[in-house]
């Protein structure tokens, strides 16, 4: 017995979407192949890397752990959505200036799960950004650069990390 | 004209070239790519370790006329994957040799259809004895591989090790044991291939070293060079994990595109990536070492060896590097190294960061401790009277003739780190607490780029050229996968040129565009290849001046313009330079003897970890990193580099075990296989000291690796500094640590029921 | 990912009353799914043999928490981040508060749901521990109307439970008669988050005049399934904390404890760990100054 297509309506940062897809297909899943929003990955498929969080209504979830009917009516915002007209969000330019990011994979999760520790929680102690990104696993960075870049967003500010040297070109 | 006294890019932390990208989630990594006309293809893989294949069947619930199916008769070429020998086949014919070995592969337009019929092929097995461990393997009774289990030995010989024994004032010896660790890039292995008969194969991939792949295609399609094209796609961490596993992957997805007549798409998900693929070697090393009465080496003998798995792959090599780092960074005017690497019935090992040496620097830097420990000097002062000089030779007779500033590293890290400071103060503390701390050291060199003659051979080619819009590429095979190829090599340019970053851009590795610059492994890009960046531009300016009316003091428009009348005598722009090895470069690949390398980064790390004898989990609370890396061509990505190669080194001391059964991966899911998480990782201080190497791009020398080389002696010399407890293998988990400290309680634990 | 959308029904009756008829009418065909943090690791893996499941997730008549002057009350599909952020689970029932920042990381505290952890009934299940010390008692839902189990009774074996074949887990009342007992919670596992319990203890106990009064003992990892250690318990009730009654606890758990080998941890090392986090809790409720 093949399970019939379902309708599932959400807004998807910020604009309205519709898909008829299977109820049991995995929000993750939805996301990247029938909205092409590629940009959350699967990194387990377990909920243990983070690599796929996203925020549903608000909250930080692992979309691979996500059937999309659960979905329905919701607001979904991806790494997508954090740039306005091609301008970085202030958390990506914090991990761009303090080398947050190497191979990128875990970067867009990562995002995610920084933004939805910064909406709740503007000014986080050390202790506070380990245990908000202890869902999101990085191999690249030992995560100290990871948490540079928080510490930096949080406060508003870029880190210049260099000791002394000319300004560079831009 | 390298190393100017003050640069204006090399040396800064410019931002990531491509970082923008994957931090919009718009960089495009193989999964997020599709191409018209995709199917998926699976793997059916063995489930015992050897045996003979008796038979194949089909389910006849599965309309197979909607699959291809490709088995190794579909091969048009050779069947085996290229490497150093060509003993790996691409897919098993007729017997298996390990668990999770490929033998059938299906493609399908509907990606789960394909998975689900991946479980309705029959495979019926006749099995054969396997091997499963180094002592069995070394038995020779059950033969695995070849005639005698032996995938490679070495032998270096330095003076007479056997004429010091009688007359030493202390002999000490050990064994130490590392086990397998598996490299956990959060994106797992794929490709995407495509067929056609006038282009021949093209694939996309995640994968370090498309020239590698590119050649491995060759012979399992028996096409001439200009009929495979190998892409790399943004590639989600690799540490050595995607230096050879993607010739077996590309091939496979080749083979489904050729049969199927469509692309077809390979992604793994975890727990096939976890099973199939390759891991670190896991290794054991024994050491007996003569000393005087002051505590100076006089004789290191030294047994090394190696579980390969059940193919050759990169064993060899691996061995190589284990073997050259194994007397680690001290003067001993007898040594004695005899190597091997051995064949068992489990999924081939392979390259991942440090390649060898973190196995056996881990043994030389636990027994230098207990050397200490047995002699009565504090590990620190045994270190300091062995240390390598400046004139200095190594036990493979090589001459130091670049400065070495270990006790400069050594001073630094302890002051840093407050060593002795705490060291008392946990002296003081720890019978009061149910924390037991412990401070450690390691010191160590890791030889950057290939050994010997490896460069040589490689006869790597690199260059530049500047496209029609008005930017500088740089052309090499070298890939990026996080360490910072594309900044690196990018800023080198800019910097050699005279122009802004910006301006310089990277070529796509695509073996149609880019001369084959070599792997990127073996810590070898910003030096290696970086150097020839370097002198490709410098050539281009030195071209356009003789030729093209470029002045000698120029601006920065003056060069593009420059560019453009040499486009348009020329049609095009190109510089390209080959390797040239350093002048005095000797080695003796027979005796293993000479420069074994062409440049050492050093390196100390200081841990502080605390046992809880509770739970008897150890944790790292604190971690001190000093090194000499040569020029540091971006702070920021370098200090990455350190940070998470000690993250990993941390995980393969305390966290990471690979748990076989019957030689099969059992704990292959994120969940079981323990790698440390944002709460679990101390602080990580990084200093950097930098003496310019001459012969490497702007100075620099190799600094991937260096780090995974410390953690993890430094960190099980601390627990033995906390406990009293000597631990000679990793991963050292809490119910190894149990074992041994319930062993020296004194309270005696009420025999259970 | 191995699992096939196409193989699987999902309804959503969205009300409490619906999802009941659905499982009157139908019993042992329809699997609830809340956060959906453990079926759908199945189904990724391919091992999802379940052909229909039943949405409970977004039905807010199993999502509160009610306070009374006896009892707390919380629905089955509060989550766990609901449970963290609520004052009067912070305050009265701080074991639970504890376990509930044990699970995974955020993203999976904000979908795992109490009532599925202990549906799921994994022996290391990280809320259980703290429920069985708090004396819960489980509310079973279904068309028949509602019953009350101590949840102490509601396990009978690995991954069994008395829940009938048209019953849903419905609701968790706690007794408010735990805050002046002092309370103990430690979880052991292979790192500091995402970790599966290789052994865990709650512990809660009344004294009076340095003499145990009222203890409560529960492990993760120690038995097949979450439960109370009666027999370490009975050592220790009417006893003054000294080092012979910590010491004869102990070998009572060690006796007590039947943990296993498996793949993430020894019997060996969970069964002296098990007796080390009881040590650790004995020496809290000695008071300051005693030899003891």
């Amino acid at each position: 017995m093949s399970t019939l297509d379902t309708t599932i309506s959400f807004i998807v940062n910020g604009e309205s979407r519709t898909v008829q897809v299977p109820p049991m297909k995995r929000l993750l899943d939805v996301l990247r192949e029938d909205l092409g929003l590629t940009g959350t990955k699967e990194g387990c498929g377990e909920g243990e890397c983070g690599s796929c969080s996203v925020r549903l209504n608000g909250e930080l979830v692992n979309s691979c752990l996500v059937p999309v009917l659960q979905a329905d009516g919701s607001t979904v915002e991806t790494v997508e959505g954090l740039a306005r007209n091609g301008v970085l969000h202030p958390l990506q330019q914090a991990f761009l200036q303090c080398g947050g990011a190497q191979c990128g994979i875990c970067t867009p999760g990562m995002l995610m799960a920084a933004t939805h520790l910064l909406s709740h929680n503007p000014h986080p102690n050390m202790a506070e950004i380990r245990e908000g990104l202890a869902g999101n696993l990085c191999r690249c960075t030992g995560f100290i650069r990871i948490f540079e870049s928080v510490v930096a967003a949080a406060a508003n500010q870029t880190v210049n990390k260099v000791a002394s040297g000319p300004a560079h070109a831009r | 004209m390298s190393a100017h006294a003050t640069s204006r890019i090399v040396g800064t932390p410019v931002p990531r070239k491509e970082g923008a990208d994957k931090l919009l989630g718009i960089a495009r990594y193989v999964d997020d790519i599709e191409r018209e006309g995709m199917w998926h293809g699976a793997t059916v893989r063995s489930t015992v370790p050897r045996a003979l294949i008796r038979s194949i069947g089909f389910d006849q619930e599965i309309d197979w006329s909607e699959f291809t199916v490709v088995r190794a008769a579909d091969i048009p070429g050779e069947n085996n994957i290229q490497l150093i020998n060509a003993d790996q086949p691409c897919l098993a014919d007729g017997q298996v040799n390990h668990c999770d070995e490929a033998i059938l592969l299906l493609a399908h337009p509907d990606k789960h259809r394909v998975r689900q019929a991946v479980n309705a092929v029959r495979i019926e097995y006749d099995p054969l004895p396997p091997v499963f461990t180094i002592e069995e393997s070394e038995k020779q009774q059950t033969v695995v591989w070849g005639a005698d289990n032996l995938l490679k030995s070495f032998l270096l010989e330095k003076g007479d090790v056997d004429s010091v024994w009688a007359s030493a004032a202390h002999i000490i010896e050990g064994e130490y044991r590392t086990g397998a660790q598996e490299h956990l890039y959060i994106e797992n292995n794929g490709v995407i291939a495509e067929y056609s008969k006038e282009s021949g194969v093209t694939v996309w991939g995640s994968l370090q070293c498309p020239f590698y792949v590119h050649r491995s295609l060759l012979a399992v399609f028996n096409l001439p060079p200009d009929k495979v094209r190998v892409i790399q796609t943004e590639t989600g961490g690799a540490f050595g994990g995607k230096e050879d596993y993607p010739s077996t992957l590309a091939s496979h997805a080749a083979l489904l595109a050729m049969k199927s007549g469509h692309p077809v798409k390979m992604i793994y998900d975890r727990i096939e990536d976890l099973a199939a693929t390759t891991k670190r070697h896991p290794s054991r090393a024994r050491h007996r070492t003569a000393l005087d009465g002051n505590g100076k080496l006089l004789a290191m003998d030294i047994d090394i060896a190696t579980d390969g798995g059940a193919y050759s792959t990169l064993s060899p090599t691996v061995l190589s590097r284990a073997t050259l780092h194994s007397p680690g960074p001290y003067v001993c005017p007898n040594v004695r190294v005899r190597s091997r690497s051995w064949a068992t019935t489990t999924v081939p090992y392979g390259a991942f960061r440090g390649f060898g040496a973190p196995q056996t620097i881990f043994a030389i830097e636990r027994h230098m401790d207990e050397i200490a420990a047995a002699i009565g000097i504090d590990p620190v002062e045994l270190r300091r009277r062995n240390f390598l000089h400046d004139g200095d030779t190594t036990a493979t007779e090589q001459v130091m003739r670049e400065p070495v500033i270990l006790d400069k590293l050594l001073d630094r890290a302890l002051a840093q780190s407050d060593y002795y400071g705490r060291r008392s103060r946990f002296a003081r503390e720890n019978p009061l607490s149910p924390i037991k701390r412990g401070m450690g050291i390691a010191a160590f060199y890791h030889g950057s780029g290939f050994t010997g003659s490896g460069e040589r051979y490689l006869n790597s080619l690199a260059g530049v050229d500047v496209t029609p819009d008005g930017k500088l590429r740089v052309l090499v095979a070298s890939t990026e996968f996080g360490q910072g190829t594309n900044t690196v090599l990018t800023q080198i340019a800019a910097e050699a040129i005279g122009l802004h970053y910006d301006d310089v851009i990277i070529a796509p590795a695509d073996t149609a565009i880019v001369p084959n610059s070599g792997p990127t492994v073996a810590s070898r890009t910003a030096m290696v290849v970086g150097k020839l960046i370097e002198r490709a531009s410098l050539q281009l300016v030195a071209m356009l001046q003789q030729h093209a009316g470029l002045p000698v003091q120029y601006s920065r428009s003056d060069f593009f313009e420059a560019c453009e009348r040499c486009r348009a005598a020329n049609g095009e722009v190109v510089s390209r330079c080959r390797y040239e090895a350093p002048p005095g470069i000797y080695w003796d690949d027979q005796k293993y003897r000479g420069e074994a390398y062409p440049a050492y980064a050093w390196s100390v790390h200081v841990a502080q970890v605390a046992v809880d004898v509770v739970t008897y989990s150890a944790e790292v609370e604190e971690f001190w990193a000093v090194q000499e890396v040569g020029r540091v061509i971006n702070p920021v990505l370098a200090g990455g580099q350190i940070e998470g190669g000690i993250a990993q080194g941390i995980g393969y001391a305390l966290y990471e075990k690979v748990i076989l059964q019957d030689g099969h991966m059992a704990n292959n899911q994120m969940t079981n296989y323990i790698m440390p998480t944002a709460e679990d990782v101390p602080p990580i201080h990084v200093h950097f000291e930098e003496i310019p190497f001459q012969h490497g791009g702007y100075g620099a020398k190799g600094v991937g690796e260096l780090p995974h080389d410390g953690p993890a002696p430094a960190i099980l010399n601390a627990i033995k500094d906390a406990t009293g407890v000597g631990f000679n293998s990793i991963p050292l988990l809490p119910e190894d640590l149990h074992r041994a400290l319930c062993a020296h309680e004194t309270v005696e634990e009420p025999a259970a029921v | 990912m191995r699992g096939d959308a196409h193989a699987h029904q999902l309804l959503a009756p969205g009300n409490l009353a619906s999802v009941l008829q659905l499982l009157a009418d139908e019993p042992g065909q329809w699997t609830p799914i809340a956060g959906g943090t453990e079926l759908m690791v199945a189904y990724a893996a391919g091992r999802l043999n379940i052909a229909k499941l039943v949405n409970l997730w977004g039905i807010s008549e199993l999502r509160f928490i009610e306070t009374k002057p006896d009892s707390i009350t919380i629905g089955a599909g509060t989550t766990f981040t609901d449970l963290r952020h609520s004052a009067i689970v912070t305050e009265e029932l701080s074991l639970l508060d504890k376990a509930a920042g044990w699970i995974g990381a955020i993203a999976n505290q904000n979908r795992a749901t109490i009532g599925g952890n202990l549906v799921n009934g994994s022996p290391a299940a990280d809320s259980s521990p703290a429920l069985l010390v708090y004396d819960a008692e489980i509310e079973l839902s279904s068309v028949r109307g509602n019953r009350r189990v101590p949840y102490c009774e509601f396990h009978t074996g690995y991954k069994q439970n008395v829940m009938a074949a048209d019953e849903l887990l419905y609701a968790i009342h706690l007794p408010r008669r735990f805050a002046g007992h002092t309370q103990y919670i430690r979880k052991v596992g292979p790192r500091r988050a995402q970790a599966i319990s290789k052994v865990a203890l709650a512990a809660t106990a009344a004294l009076h005049e340095h003499v145990i009064n009222e203890i409560r003992l529960a492990a993760a990892s120690l038995a097949p399934y979450p439960t109370r250690l009666r027999q370490t318990e009975s050592v220790l009730v009417g006893a003054p904390i000294t080092t012979e009654t910590i010491r004869a606890a102990q070998s009572a758990l060690l006796r007590e404890a039947q943990p296993i080998d498996d793949i993430r941890s020894t019997a060996e090392y969970r069964r002296r760990v098990g007796a080390n986090l009881l040590e650790e809790f004995l020496r809290k409720l000695i008071p300051s100054g005693d030899a003891g």
